[in-house]
């Protein structure tokens, strides 16, 4: 079973510091969410965990299957299997989405077998069709330019459908249902349900409820300056519905720089 | 005590122009072009070098260029250069040739399908059609591309023993596409080209022209001239492609002359050379006469590319559409400066013209110079010229899917010539642009 363990881990941007020490520990098969008001380093924490070259890592550890994830690449970091959802996903102009996710096949493909002659075409596009199929995408998708004029829904069915290819051990979702409407978010939901299970790790990043009526999370933690405040099951994001964050804020307002 | 020893230092001055050429009326061959090629020669002893003050000069600079130390290449010179390599001979467009001509130091080997020959299609190098199609060679020749345009337009005029006559008659159809390969090895050689395109009223060809050279030390030149005429209601295709050696100092004058309802579809692909200047005129002479023209460049190291293009509306109806992207790494430099004229009279025309850039390297430079001239009054002109580098977020983006960084980077720079691409409907000549792409990148 593959475990994401994150220590103290300080980081900071642009000599800014945005994580203060934040410690989790996610299993494959499980689903958390983090909770927290804008501005506490909810998608700090995502560009980290992939490796982000704007985020500066300060102090603490990240682990992934026992090995020190802040010593890889991006790409490699991928191919060990954490994925990213992104919150605002990337246009690749010309680039098809395809071109792209067989590129990105490929490439897991030749790092353990360096002489791989790639995926072949049939069987890329038959796993394609399933994938489009279940996330309730038009086959024409695949001719598009990646994210290039995409809609806000479409973004984020793309990142789903990425997901849904590349089989991770760990995803987080990065505020994956902003910008969607109730169709889209339950479509979305619907493919994250789908690929959920015992192989697959989730961190569900979200500053509103709304999307844990949809994927239900086993843990639930809150996020305020930088750290993780509080833990808990399901009932923790329902209090968060019913009382906003303004008790988080009380309770750990940080007590001013003198 | 010693005297200090007096220390005098004096400035040498580099000379402001590059040395001339050492040609003389000697070096004109001989054939059914004499006076023509006198002309020429005349019109050539009136240019000085062309310096940094001239205005379609002022971005490429000849001061390096070892002009006097150019020879033409003797009679069968390519007996002791390297040869031409295979993959060069192969179609790039549809299975197989209708014809294939290999333009060589000294000397040409031709072939062309025999029921193209009953048919009247001529495709010949330039000194068999002087000898054996003297009359129509002399009729046609110097009609769209004129001496008078430039230096090297004179020179190459002149002194050319190397080139294509290409006759397409009124009326014929020619399905099989045509290839032409200059292919010049050698150094402190200059090789000299001219490509005479004649497609007659209602004819349609496509025809590839490919010049290369291996890379090698020392220096080079070509000079050449292209001159398209493409009559009424008639259709070309042109692809042309340079791979020249770095050491080659590369420049050519071609201009399309496109009567009414005429089509041509020009791409030009440009990855070699040391330094090219190239004038690349449409001229859309009839009503309702259409050209597009694509351009795919590369440069790295140091090289140097000067698109020159010019896009005249002469007539009303008509419609061009240009589109030039290059990519530069290194500390090489693009200049891409192009012109859509429209004339008094020339109404209901349509222009556009694109140049996009996406430099590399932080010491890689892309000029794009857009510009109209518009004397009508009920046109449609548009432009647009960009020049980008290589963004972050799109390369993090694709590492975060687990693709390397160098395909990464590939996979952005193929993206940025996609819509280049998509205007080649030859799978063979895309894919030689995708090896071109792959080849820079990871030079």
């Amino acid at each position: 079973m593959s475990q994401l363990e994150i220590k103290n881990l300080h980081v900071s941007i642009e000599n800014k510091e945005i994580l203060k020490g934040l410690s989790l520990t996610v299993n494959q098969g499980e689903i958390h969410a983090i909770m927290g008001p804008n501005g506490t380093g909810k998608s700090t924490l995502a560009y980290t965990l992939m490796g982000h070259p704007n985020y500066m890592v300060t102090e603490g550890e990240i682990i992934f299957k026992g090995k020190n994830l802040l010593e890889l690449e991006p790409d490699e970091r991928s191919r060990a299997g954490i994925f990213l959802a992104f919150q605002y996903p990337v246009a690749i102009p010309g680039v098809t989405v395809a071109n792209f996710l067989r590129s990105a096949l490929n490439a897991r493909r030749r790092a353990l077998n360096p002489e791989d002659k790639g995926l072949p075409i049939l069987e890329f596009r038959k796993m394609l069709k399933e994938k489009m199929d279940m996330l309730k995408m038009d086959h024409a998708f695949a001719g598009r330019y990646l994210n290039d004029g995409f809609s806000g829904g479409e973004k984020k069915r793309a990142e789903i459908l990425q997901m849904a290819a590349l089989k991770p051990e760990i995803a987080i979702l990065d505020e994956t249902d902003s910008g969607l409407d109730i169709d889209a978010l339950r479509v979305v939901s619907e493919g994250v349900n789908a690929l959920s299970g015992p192989d697959l790790g989730v961190v569900v990043i979200t500053h509103y409820q709304r999307l844990l009526n949809y994927i239900k999370p086993q843990f639930v933690h809150i996020m305020m300056h930088g750290r993780i405040v509080e833990s808990g099951g399901p009932d923790l994001a329902l209090h968060l519905e019913e009382s906003g964050y303004d008790w988080v804020r009380e309770k750990y307002e940080e007590v001013p720089e003198v | 005590m010693q005297e200090k020893p007096k220390v005098t230092v004096t400035r040498t001055r580099r000379d402001s122009a590059a040395k001339d050429f050492s040609f003389t009326a000697n070096s004109i061959p001989a054939g059914g072009l004499k006076d023509v090629r006198a002309k020429a020669w005349d019109a050539f002893t009136k240019f000085t070098m062309p310096i940094t003050t001239d205005e379609a000069w002022r971005r490429t600079d000849l001061r390096f260029l070892p002009a006097s130390d150019f020879k033409i290449p003797q009679e069968g010179a390519f007996n002791d250069l390297p040869v031409v390599p295979d993959y060069l001979l192969k179609p790039l467009t549809g299975e197989q040739h209708g014809g294939q001509i290999t333009l060589l130091p000294g000397g040409s080997r031709v072939d062309l399908d025999p029921a193209l020959v009953s048919k009247g299609v001529i495709f010949t190098d330039i000194r068999t059609a002087e000898r054996d199609h003297a009359e129509l060679l002399n009729k046609i020749i110097g009609q769209v591309v004129k001496p008078e345009d430039g230096k090297f337009a004179a020179l190459a005029s002149a002194l050319a023993g190397n080139g294509v006559l290409l006759y397409v008659p009124k009326n014929v159809k020619v399905e099989t596409p045509l290839h032409s390969v200059l292919w010049g090895p050698g150094t402190d050689l200059a090789h000299f080209s001219h490509l005479i395109v004649y497609v007659d009223d209602g004819a349609s060809v496509t025809y590839v022209h490919e010049a290369a050279s291996p890379n090698e030390t020392g220096h080079a030149m070509h000079a050449g001239i292209v001159e398209i005429h493409v009559g009424e209601d008639a259709s070309l295709r042109f692809v042309e492609l340079q791979s020249w050696g770095r050491h080659v100092w590369n420049f050519s004058h071609e201009r399309a002359h496109v009567e009414h309802g005429g089509n041509i579809d020009w791409i030009f692909g440009a990855v070699g050379s040391r330094l090219t200047k190239n004038f690349s005129d449409l001229d859309l002479a009839g009503e309702g006469a259409q050209g597009r023209m694509s351009g795919f460049y590369f440069t790295d190291g140091t090289q140097h590319l000067d698109h020159d293009t010019q896009q005249n509306h002469l007539a009303p109806h008509t419609t061009s559409d240009l589109l030039f992207k290059g990519a530069l790494k290194g500390k090489s430099r693009s200049v891409w400066q192009g012109m859509i004229y429209v004339a008094p009279g020339a109404q209901k025309t349509d222009g556009y013209q694109a140049n996009r850039n996406l430099v590399l390297d932080e010491g890689a430079r892309a000029d794009s110079i857009p510009g109209l001239e518009i004397l009508a009054d009920d046109v449609r002109c548009t432009h647009g010229a960009t020049v980008g580098k290589l963004e972050k977020e799109p390369l993090f983006y694709l590492k975060s899917r687990g693709i390397p960084q160098a395909d990464a980077e590939r996979l952005v720079v193929e993206g940025f010539f996609d819509p280049i691409m998509q205007r080649i409907p030859f799978e063979g000549v895309r894919e030689r642009f995708q090896q071109a792409i792959q080849d820079k990148l990871s030079a």
